[in-house]
């Protein structure tokens, strides 16, 4: 059985919550860098949530409406959020060596990562040449693996280099490949955040419509921050992406805050 | 014209919307429309009409400090708010913190369970995918899901090999796949 089989065996305890915590995130690490996996999964809470909404019951009390009433009129809602301002602080292009280097290789691996896995569902319908095949491309796949892993684990040591006597500048990549809504995000130099605060990234559609949120993050000690493929629509093509700086417990339906770092697509 | 075409039911999101805003009597809308379907899974879970109630307080009062945490992407409302029930009623169950925000739960409903008529039909299809199931695999399957045991807990529950139980969930979950599928 393939490591990928092992993995896919386990999804259905996941959607139930019913793994280990050490199996849940051996799990979890497979599903960053597996699409098959993540659809699988999303149909089977889909079909636990229809679960959930056919069990039958008694109607609430009328005395638990009357307690959420008089709690929500004791706590008046704020007003409406802030839009942001699209042309503002646009990210700097990176320049140094070493971030071009790493961007480069990130790139480049999403689409190894990417073309693997098509080539593992192929091989999957054809078992004839399986045999042959499939274990060389799992050996490159799990190394594909280990090398995006160690680039977007939070131990790893990131280090950037930048002009003797400059100070470094926040500054962010965003790796998009709409087609298979793959998106991975580094973010260096970002400052600390203030209390009750979050990072938030945001794809802007070029179709010019809402902006879709793509992640919530805190960076490290040094400002680093890796997203990996967070949640999003099908198929759209990306114009512009931003990291602002939102409320932790606050909305994230669209940006609040100012941009911290912005860029263009290339 | 009928009543119902002269003032035709706000919308979901036209409620949040209103909710974005400070109505009070849209959150009460809103409430209406689907305490009935919160306080049932709580209840189902905590066995307990008191903490089944908090359960209820707890996620409609966070829909009106937090609602644009709902948004049509991650799935239809009902079909959300029973899963976040179901989340909420497990962590009380178990007395600890709650696991999940709202925004993270991101659900695949197909089809669109907004309409009660398609909610009915999708309840009859649940009722039937039980009755399809083994009475251990739908047991194994209740015990994960409306009292949040691991399959470790559910074999130690059940004197059953860890395997045993681990190929009932999978197996009773196949079978609903299929009968949600057709």
């Amino acid at each position: 059985m393939s490591v990928h089989e092992q993995f896919a065996e386990d999804l259905p305890l996941y959607a139930l919550g019913t793994l280990s915590e050490d199996e849940r995130f051996a799990l979890e690490r497979h599903l960053e860098t597996c699409p098959s996996c993540r659809r699988e999964l999303e149909v089977m809470r889909g079909d636990l949530a229809v679960v959930a909404l056919s069990t039958t019951g008694p109607k609430p009390p009328a005395r638990s409406r009357e307690r959420l009433l008089a709690a929500i009129a004791e706590q008046p809602r704020l007003a409406a959020p802030l839009a942001v301002p699209t042309s503002a602080n646009a990210l700097r292009r990176a320049s140094s060596g070493w971030a071009v280097l790493r961007w480069a290789a990130a790139a480049g691996l999403i689409l190894i990562v990417t073309g693997l896995i098509r080539q593992n569902s192929s091989l999957e319908r054809d078992l004839a040449s399986l045999k042959t095949r499939f274990g060389g491309q799992e050996s490159k796949l799990q190394q594909a693996n280990d090398i995006v892993a160690a680039l977007v684990d939070p131990e790893s040591q990131k280090v950037e280099l930048v002009a003797a006597g400059n100070k470094p500048q926040p500054r962010g990549k965003a790796i998009y490949q709409r087609r298979n809504r793959s998106l991975i995000f580094f973010a260096s130099n970002l400052p600390p955040l203030p209390r009750e605060k979050i990072y938030e990234l945001w794809l802007f559609p070029s179709s010019g419509g809402a902006p879709i949120a793509a992640g919530l993050f805190k960076p490290d000690g040094n400002g680093s921050a890796t997203v990996v493929n967070p949640p999003l629509p099908e198929g759209v093509a990306a114009r512009n992406f931003a990291v602002t700086l939102e409320p932790e417990s606050g909305s994230h339906e669209s940006p609040r805050g100012t941009p911290v770092i912005m860029g263009i697509g290339e | 014209m009928s009543s119902a075409d002269r003032n035709p039911m706000p919308s979901d999101l036209a409620l949040v919307a209103a909710i974005r805003s400070g109505n009070q009597e849209a959150m009460a809308a809103l409430y209406d429309r689907y305490s009935s379907v919160v306080y049932p899974v709580a209840l189902r879970v905590l066995q307990n009409t008191s903490a089944a109630e908090d359960v209820l307080q707890d996620i409609f009062l966070q829909l009106w400090r937090n609602p644009a945490a709902f948004d049509a992407s991650r799935g239809n409302m009902a079909a959300w708010l029973a899963v976040i029930a179901r989340h909420r009623a497990i962590d009380a169950l178990r007395r600890r913190k709650p696991e999940d925000d709202f925004e993270n739960v991101v659900l695949s409903v197909q089809p669109d369970l907004a309409l009660d008529a398609d909610r009915a039909r999708a309840m009859t299809k649940v009722r039937e995918a039980f009755d399809a199931m083994s009475p251990s695999q739908r047991s194994a399957l209740e015990m994960a899901y409306f009292e949040g045991l691991t399959h470790a807990e559910i074999a130690q529950k059940t004197g059953e090999p860890l395997g045993t139980i681990k190929t009932r969930i999978r197996t009773a979950l196949l079978s609903l796949r299929k009968v949600l599928a057709v």
